[in-house]
C-alpha cells in the first residue's frame, strides 16, 4: 500500500499557526497582558513582553506577583487547551478556519492554582512552559515554570488543576 | 497601626503600576486587614463567550490585597514579598460586576505572615475565589 504523501510544510505551518492564533487571540486578557506564544511543533513557550504596567514594586523594581501568577496560569491553560484540540485540528475534525472565525472550543476552567515565588521577577521579558502531568476526561493537572535569563533558574513555578470542557456541550455557556 | 503607617502603606500600594493598570482601589486598610476593589473591564476577560474575568486578574487582586494586609500589620515593619499563594476558584465572577477582595493576616512570625483572602462580586454570600498565602516579613 502506497504511503500517503506528507502535506507541504506551509500547509502544516499555516494550519497550526492559525489554530494557535485563534486560541490565544480570542482571550482579551492575554492581549492586555502582552503575552504571546512561540510554537515548535506542538511545544509552546509563553512569552511575557516586559512593560511598565507589569511592575509590582517600583522601588526594586520587580514584576508584580499577580502578573507572574497570571502569566503561569495563562501558559498552563493555553498549553492544556492546545494539547486538547491538537488531534482534532490535525485530523481535520476541527477546522482551523472555523477556529480563526471565532468558533473556538471552550477553555478549561481553573479549579485551583498554586504559585511559588522563587526569586523576584526582573523588569525584562519572561518565558514559561507548562507540562500536563495528567489529562483526564474531566480533570487535568498541569505544572508550569517561568524563567528570564536562565532556563535552569526559574523565578516562579506553579501547579494548577483544571476542569475540562464537557465534550457534549462544547458551545454551552452554562457553568458546571 | 499608626496613622502614618497606614498612610505610607496606602501610598505605596497606590503607586504600584500593575494595580493601577487593573484599576484597583483600596477601600479599607489597617491592622493586618485589607480590602481592595477591581472594576469589571472588558480588557480583563478570560472567556470571550461569557465575558467572565480571567483568573489571572483575580490572582493579581488577591496578591495585592494579601501584600497590603501584611504591610498594614503592626508587627510588619516594612515591605513584603509573596512566598506562595494558592487560589481556589469557586465560581465564575458575574460579568459586569466589580470584584472586592478582603485579606487578613491570621498569623505572623518574625519572618513569615500567613494570609487568608476572599474575593466576592455583588453576591457576597458566595465567594468567587478564596486564597491562602505566605508572605515574607522584611526589615527587621
Amino acid at each position: 500500500m502506497a504511503r500517503k504523501a506528507p502535506e507541504p510544510v506551509q500547509v502544516v505551518k499555516q494550519r497550526r499557526d492559525a489554530a494557535l492564533k485563534a486560541l490565544v487571540g480570542g482571550v482579551p486578557y492575554i492581549t492586555f497582558m502582552g503575552i504571546s506564544f512561540d510554537r515548535r511543533g506542538d511545544e509552546l513557550t509563553g512569552v511575557l513582553f516586559f512593560d511598565e504596567k507589569l511592575i509590582g514594586n517600583p522601588f526594586l523594581p520587580a514584576i508584580h506577583g499577580g502578573v507572574t501568577a497570571a502569566f503561569l496560569e495563562v501558559t498552563a491553560m493555553i498549553s492544556l487547551s492546545w494539547a486538547y484540540i491538537w488531534e482534532d485540528f490535525e485530523s481535520g475534525a476541527l477546522d482551523a478556519e472555523a477556529l480563526a472565525a471565532g468558533n473556538l472550543p471552550r477553555l478549561p476552567k481553573t479549579i485551583d492554582f498554586t504559585v511559588d515565588y522563587l526569586r523576584s521577577g526582573l523588569p525584562r521579558d519572561a518565558y514559561a512552559r507548562a507540562t500536563i502531568t495528567r489529562a483526564g476526561r474531566r480533570y487535568a493537572s498541569v505544572q508550569a515554570e517561568a524563567w528570564q535569563d536562565n532556563r535552569d533558574r526559574p523565578f516562579a513555578q506553579a501547579t494548577a488543576h483544571f476542569l475540562m470542557p464537557r465534550q457534549d456541550q462544547s458551545t454551552d455557556s452554562s457553568s458546571d | 497601626m499608626t496613622v502614618d503607617k497606614a498612610k505610607i502603606a496606602r501610598q505605596f500600594i497606590q503607586t504600584i503600576p500593575h494595580s493601577k493598570a487593573l484599576g484597583m482601589e483600596i477601600t479599607a486598610l489597617g491592622d493586618g486587614m485589607a480590602e481592595i476593589t477591581m472594576p469589571y473591564d472588558e480588557r480583563f476577560i478570560g472567556d470571550p463567550k461569557t465575558g467572565v474575568i480571567h483568573g489571572g486578574a483575580v490572582s493579581a487582586l488577591m496578591d495585592t490585597c494579601g501584600g497590603a494586609a501584611v504591610m498594614s500589620h503592626p508587627d510588619a515593619p516594612a515591605g513584603t514579598a509573596t512566598i506562595d499563594l494558592r487560589i481556589d476558584y469557586m465560581r465564575a465572577a458575574t460579568p459586569g460586576q466589580m470584584i472586592t477582595a478582603r485579606a487578613e493576616v491570621y498569623h505572623i512570625t518574625r519572618s513569615v505572615a500567613f494570609v487568608r483572602a476572599t474575593a466576592c462580586d455583588d453576591d457576597t454570600d458566595r465567594p468567587v475565589a478564596t486564597a491562602t498565602g505566605a508572605f515574607t516579613v522584611e526589615g527587621r
